[in-house]
C-alpha cells in the first residue's frame, strides 16, 4: 500500500478515510458527534498514553476487507488501528453500552462521590461518564481505598482517593518534564501515584498535570474552594510568555481571577501547554490580553446562566426560496 | 345579533311600583343578612397569636440541617444556588481546620451562607438539588420587616439550634435502661 493511500472505514455506519496506523478514536473523532467514544485516559498529546481505563470500549464488527470476521471480544478503540474496510459499532451495538456502563461502575467503585467537595465537578469526565453511563447505585460492599492528601508543592494538591490511574500525569511529567519527579508506585490495587518522598516539583510545567487529570485527583490548591467552577466565567486571554504560548483561559468571578487554565478542546484535551508562571502568578486582567469569552457547550454545566449560549430552536422550517422572495421586502422594512 | 349560547338574560327597566319606592323592605332584607353574620362563627384568626395548621408539605422558612452529631451538613456545594430560579442563594466556602470536625460534617463549608428572602420564591428547588440534606423548608412564615438589608438572611437565623448531644445520649440510655 502506497504511504499517502488513505483506507476506508465506518463507524456506526458513517463511512471515513483515514491514514494508515490511526487508531478507531480518531477516526471517530474525525467524524465527530455522538459516536466518538469517550476517553479517560487516551490524551492526543501524550505518547503512550491510552489503554489503561476501558472507556473507550468498541465492537469491530468487520474485521477488514480481506479478513472480514469480526473481533473475538470488544476492542478499546484508543489503541486498535483502522484496518481497510473495517467496520465498527460504538453506540449502534447494545454490547458496547453494557460493557461501558460496566466499565463505569469499575472506575467507581474506589471513587469517594465526594463531587459536592471536589472542585473538578462541573469539569470531570468522569462526572459526565457516570451520568451519561452510571448505574444509580454502587453494588460495593466493602471499605473503599482512601489515602491521605499530599501536598506536591505549594500548588498543586494530590487527592490519591479520587485516583483512576489513568497515568496521564505520569506521562506528562515524564514527557513533558526533563526529569521524571513522579510516577506509579506499587501494583493492581495498590498503585498510586507519588512523587517519591512527596517531593516537590520543581519544573516550569509542572501545573499542566492538574490540567490533564480526568478527575479531581489533581488539583490547583491556588483555587482550593475558592468557587464552584460553574458560577465563574470563562475568558480566553493570551500574554507574551517567554517559557509558554501564553494562550490561557482565565476564569473570572467578578472582576477577580480566579484560576488560569490551559485552553481545553471539545474532547476535553488540552490545546497548548502553560507553564507555572501563567497558571499560578498572573491572576491580573492587567497581566493578560483579553480575547473574548469562551465558547461553552450548551450542554455543559459551566453555560448556566451564560446567556449568550442560548439559541432557541427555529420555530418555522427555514425556508431559502422564501427567504430569496422576501429579500427585498426584509431589506427595506430593515432599512425604514 | 342572535346569541349564539343563549345565557344571556335581558334586563327590563320599568319604573318603580309603591312598595320600591319606600326602599324599607329592601332596608330590612339588607339588614337581615347583616346581623346574621354577627352569629356566624369567625371565618379569620388573629394570627400572629394564633395559627392555622399548616399543611404538611407548606414550604417556609429555610433552615440549613445538623446531622445526628450535631455538626453543619451544608458543603458549600453551590447545587442550591445553581438550581435557584430567582437567584436568591449565595455563599463562601471555606475549608475545615483540624480540629474543627465536630463542627462541619465535611472537608469543606459554608462559611457564608445567604438567602435573600425578597427574592426566594419558595420554590423548594434547593431542598431538591441538596445532595447532603442539608437545606429544608421547613419553617414558618418568613415575618415582615422594615429594611431591606434585614431579609437577607445568613447563617445565624438559618442554620438550626444545636442540639445537646450529650441530652440525647443520655435520653438514649435511660431508655436503654428501662
Amino acid at each position: 500500500m502506497a504511504d499517502n493511500e488513505k483506507i476506508k472505514v465506518s463507524i456506526d455506519g458513517i463511512p471515513v478515510e483515514v491514514d494508515p496506523g490511526t487508531t478507531i478514536l480518531n477516526a471517530a473523532r474525525k467524524i465527530g458527534g455522538d459516536i466518538v467514544p469517550p476517553a479517560m485516559c487516551y490524551y492526543s498529546k501524550l505518547e503512550g498514553s491510552g489503554g489503561k481505563c476501558r472507556t473507550c470500549l468498541v465492537k469491530v464488527s468487520k474485521g477488514s476487507e480481506k479478513d472480514p470476521r469480526p473481533m473475538p471480544k470488544l476492542v478499546a478503540s484508543c489503541r486498535t488501528t483502522v484496518m481497510d474496510g473495517m467496520e465498527v459499532q460504538n453506540i449502534t451495538s447494545n454490547e458496547v453500552i453494557e460493557a461501558r456502563k460496566g466499565v463505569v461502575e469499575m472506575l467507581l467503585i474506589n471513587h469517594p462521590l465526594d463531587c459536592p467537595i471536589c472542585d473538578q465537578a462541573g469539569e470531570c469526565h468522569l462526572q459526565d461518564l457516570g451520568f451519561e453511563h452510571g448505574a444509580v447505585s454502587t453494588r460495593y460492599e466493602f471499605e473503599r481505598r482512601t489515602f491521605d492528601k499530599i501536598d506536591i508543592g505549594d500548588k498543586i494538591q494530590l487527592h490519591m482517593t479520587r485516583c483512576i490511574l489513568c497515568y496521564r500525569c505520569v506521562f506528562t511529567a515524564d514527557q513533558l518534564t526533563n526529569q521524571r519527579v513522579h510516577g506509579i508506585l506499587g501494583r493492581g490495587d495498590a498503585a498510586e501515584i507519588s512523587t517519591y518522598i512527596e517531593k516537590a516539583i520543581d519544573n516550569d510545567f509542572s501545573g499542566n498535570v492538574i490540567d490533564v487529570c480526568p478527575v479531581g485527583a489533581l488539583t490547583d490548591r491556588t483555587f482550593r474552594f475558592k468557587n464552584r467552577v460553574w458560577f465563574t466565567k470563562p475568558v480566553e486571554a493570551h500574554r507574551d510568555c517567554p517559557t509558554c504560548s501564553g494562550k490561557v483561559t482565565l476564569w473570572y468571578k467578578g472582576e477577580e481571577v480566579l484560576r488560569v487554565t490551559a485552553r481545553k478542546d471539545q474532547y476535553g484535551e488540552v490545546e497548548e501547554f502553560i507553564c507555572n508562571t501563567c497558571r499560578f502568578e498572573k491572576k491580573h486582567t492587567a497581566d493578560w490580553a483579553i480575547e473574548g469569552p469562551r465558547a461553552v457547550a450548551h450542554t455543559s454545566v459551566i453555560s448556566s446562566n451564560h446567556y449568550e449560549n442560548l439559541k432557541p430552536l427555529q420555530v418555522i422550517k427555514e425556508n431559502p426560496t422564501l427567504k430569496e422572495a422576501n429579500k427585498y421586502q426584509f431589506e427595506r422594512s430593515v432599512r425604514l | 345579533m342572535e346569541s349564539l349560547s343563549n345565557r344571556k338574560k335581558v334586563l327590563e327597566q320599568k319604573p318603580m311600583n309603591f312598595w320600591e319606592r319606600m326602599y324599607l323592605p329592601a332596608i330590612i332584607k339588607g339588614m337581615r343578612i347583616t346581623i346574621r353574620h354577627f352569629f356566624k362563627k369567625k371565618a379569620t384568626v388573629s394570627y400572629p397569636e394564633v395559627e392555622r395548621p399548616y399543611s404538611k408539605n407548606y414550604r417556609g422558612m429555610h433552615s440549613l440541617k445538623r446531622d445526628e452529631e450535631g455538626r453543619e451538613r451544608c458543603t458549600a456545594c453551590g447545587l442550591c444556588a445553581l438550581s435557584c430560579p430567582a437567584e436568591a442563594i449565595s455563599m463562601i466556602s471555606a475549608e475545615r481546620k483540624k480540629g474543627e470536625e465536630h463542627l462541619y460534617r465535611e472537608e469543606k463549608y459554608a462559611a457564608v451562607y445567604e438567602i435573600n428572602m425578597l427574592r426566594c420564591i419558595f420554590c423548594g428547588l434547593c431542598e431538591e438539588a441538596c445532595p447532603k440534606e442539608a437545606i429544608y423548608l421547613d419553617g414558618p412564615h418568613v415575618p415582615a420587616d422594615y429594611l431591606r438589608k434585614d431579609f437577607i438572611y445568613g447563617k445565624n437565623k438559618l442554620v438550626e439550634e444545636r442540639f445537646d448531644v450529650n441530652l440525647l445520649e443520655m435520653a438514649n440510655l435511660k431508655q436503654e435502661i428501662n
